[in-house]
């Protein structure tokens, strides 16, 4: 356990003295999201109607560019073989490497969307359920690109492949997500979709460093 | 390899040694190669000649005869990938291996084979080649799992290493891929009126069943002989592989 | 934590083991014995093979055939091995200390806490510095120093003196012998002298 919470220390400080990593993701966040007005026109009616697909799709990307230091760094300076000789097994290093991610690389994302929201005028109750919406959602999209980073870190050119190795995977995350926001598809439902991410998610984050863990000690020499 | 190689081997360690693999089912790819031609051939003469029109499609119902199979096939391919991969995890069995990277191409083209009959199927019947409705998306999204499934196995140098990985992105797909049609399906429901596209089909006559039954099982004969011969392919890859890398270090064993 | 006792009868054995790197045999039919309180040194051209077969013996690398076996080992006690590569670990942005104090935590049994461990290796001055500044020779000793924050019977040392200068090569036999001596063993690839006694020596050669 001690083990599980140093190297989640240690993820958290070396990202939070990493200078502006966190703050150009957030930026990257933030210009995705403005960039879409100038593609489909200023008009506010289709803006509101479309903003949480375009929120979660500017998350989704900014939490994709975050990938390649999950595991890269360690790989190249030597860190990922001594954590495969560790008294902490490799699962809950990448456990807590899930929890630093979502951390570093989600909750800034989640602090910004007031921006996005007020760029693509949504409205209050539309801002709320996005809020929760990347609150469940997110963890999930972190999981799977843990496992992505995982599946990846031993190729040559992994930075490419691991987004699409990640993307069909979390095609349901994208959809219950925007989902639980828009009221489209009658009362009820997006509680339904609420509750269908959360299970989702929960799964994800469970399940997910396990395999990765798998594949990284499978993949590595 | 060092003790024992060739007396009284299991059939199943007979099937984990390479070399042996081929020569036992070497003598399998001619007569499977016939039979596949021999069931197109009934299927096609079924397919074209010997089936009725649809009252309503008009002749676009002869797309299902390799629709429906292709179809078909892009699940059973995966299938026969994520099983390939327990063998290789848990087992560790080299033919495993073989097969699981053999089959993620064959699976592409097939899944690729039934979304173009599906789209060519689709314009006539609904007007559109593209229709985001639940089986062809998650039809899709199976299709990028194959491709990247065919990219991954591409990025790695060492093919043993890539197994291992490949096979732990294979069973995560194998998990995810009924949660995928769920959600595709929940979303299609939510965003188009029902009526575009009924799941249960239309009931078919028996006419219309035999020539699909006949191409089911030609298409499924396709898929193994094509396995299996690239199978064959495969290993004497990388036993070319092999002894280039002994000839470059200049050994002469 | 538990104190990680080590008993006289620990010996680190090999049959009949082939060593490589994918389907590439590079040091083969090795059958291999150290028993504890003594060390084998690897030598060999580059390209032999010691790299690999000390990632082979910690379990990185798949042996292609044969077994590593460590006898009179509780495997309850957790991993045996520490390896110590080419590779520091060192991560710039990090304190030597905040490294040191991570590597404990993660590899648990402590043996000497981290600010001894860093006086031994002569970096209690850097100890608050960056990681990142220290030499290529303070790194390496930082690297050693993670071996004696947790105790581990067996030390799979590749290179240890690289970058190391005189008073480094010097400790460096020191600790080893020290481990030894504690009834420890150790198999150290090096193409330098190492002045530690009970080393015998294995030969890899060129090629099979």
């Amino acid at each position: 356990m001690s083990g599980f919470v140093s190297v989640l220390r240690r993820e958290l400080s070396l990202s939070l003295r990493g200078g502006g990593e966190m703050l150009t993701l957030v930026l990257f966040f933030v210009i995705v999201g403005a960039i879409v007005p100038f593609a489909v026109g200023p008009d506010k009616v289709l803006l509101a109607g479309i903003a949480p697909g375009i929120v979660w799709i500017a998350a989704f990307l900014a939490m994709l560019m975050g990938l390649e230091k999950l595991f890269g760094p360690d790989r190249a300076d030597g860190t990922l073989g001594l954590y495969r000789l560790a008294d902490t097994p490799l699962s809950a290093v990448v456990a807590a490497k899930v929890i630093a991610h979502w951390l570093t690389a989600a909750l800034p994302l989640i602090l910004a969307s007031p921006i996005l929201a007020l760029l693509l005028s949504m409205d209050l109750p539309t801002f709320w359920r996005t809020l929760v919406s990347l609150l469940i959602g997110t963890p999930a999209l972190a999981g799977f690109g843990a496992l992505g980073a995982a599946l990846t870190v031993a190729t040559r050119h992994g930075g490419l492949i691991a987004p699409i190795l990640i993307a069909p995977l979390s095609m349901p995350v994208l959809i219950f997500g925007v989902g639980a926001i828009s009221a489209s598809g009658g009362p009820g439902q997006t509680g339904v979709a609420t509750l269908l991410l959360a299970a989702l998610s929960l799964m994800v984050v469970a399940l997910t460093p396990f395999a990765a863990a798998l594949a990284i000690d499978w993949g590595e020499d | 390899m060092s003790i024992d190689t060739t007396p009284k081997m299991s059939w199943w360690n007979r099937l984990a040694h390479p070399g042996q693999f081929v020569i036992l089912t070497k003598p399998l790819i001619l007569p499977l190669t016939a039979l596949t031609a021999l069931l197109f051939a009934a299927g096609l003469w079924f397919a074209f000649f010997n089936s009725p029109a649809d009252y309503q499609m008009g002749d676009t119902v002869r797309i299902m005869y390799v629709h429906v199979p292709t179809a078909w096939l892009s699940q059973f391919v995966y299938a026969t990938m994520a099983v390939s991969a327990i063998g290789s995890l848990v087992w560790r069995h080299p033919m495993a291996d073989v097969s699981m990277k053999t089959a993620a191409p064959l699976g592409a083209a097939f899944t690729a084979m039934a979304l173009f009959t599906g789209s060519l199927w689709g314009r006539p019947t609904w007007g559109t080649f593209w229709e985001w409705d639940g089986r062809m998306t998650s039809t899709l999204v199976l299709l990028f799992i194959y491709l990247g499934i065919v990219a991954l196995w591409r990025a790695f140098d060492d093919q043993l290493r890539a197994a291992r990985v490949v096979a732990v992105f294979t069973l995560v797909g194998a998990v995810n891929i009924p949660i995928i049609k769920f959600s595709v399906d929940w979303w299609s429901t939510l965003h188009q009126p029902a009526s575009v596209f009924r799941p249960d089909g239309p009931t078919m006559p028996g006419s219309i069943l035999t020539p699909l039954f006949v191409m089911f099982f030609a298409f499924t004969f396709l898929f193994i002989t094509l396995q299996l011969t690239a199978m064959h392919t495969e290993v004497r890859r990388r036993r070319i592989a092999t002894l280039e890398r002994r000839a470059a270090r200049g050994e002469t064993r | 934590m538990t104190q990680r006792q080590v008993q006289p009868s620990l010996c680190l054995k090999t049959f009949a083991l082939s060593v490589g790197r994918g389907e590439t045999i590079l040091a083969q039919d090795l059958s291999l014995s150290v028993p504890a309180g003594t060390g084998l040194l690897l030598r060999g051209p580059n390209g032999a093979g010691k790299s690999t077969l000390l990632f082979t013996l910690a379990g990185l690398l798949p042996a292609l055939s044969g077994t590593v076996t460590l006898e009179g080992y509780d495997e309850d006690f957790g991993p045996a091995f520490h390896h110590c590569g080419h590779k520091n670990a060192i991560r710039p942005r990090l304190t030597v200390i905040e490294s040191l104090q991570f590597w404990q935590a993660i590899n648990g049994s402590a043996a000497l806490t981290p600010v001894e461990a860093l006086e031994r290796v002569g970096l209690g001055r850097q100890a608050k510095s960056d990681a990142g500044y220290l030499s290529a020779g303070q790194q390496r000793r930082l690297a050693l120093a993670r071996l004696l924050v947790s105790a581990r019977p067996v030390w799979l040392l590749d290179e240890p003196t690289s970058a190391l200068d005189a008073d480094g090569q010097k400790l460096l036999a020191g600790l080893i012998t020290e481990h030894l001596a504690s009834g420890g063993l150790a198999v150290i690839a090096s193409h330098d002298a190492i002045a530690v006694e009970n080393l015998a020596v294995l030969d890899l050669g060129g090629r099979v």
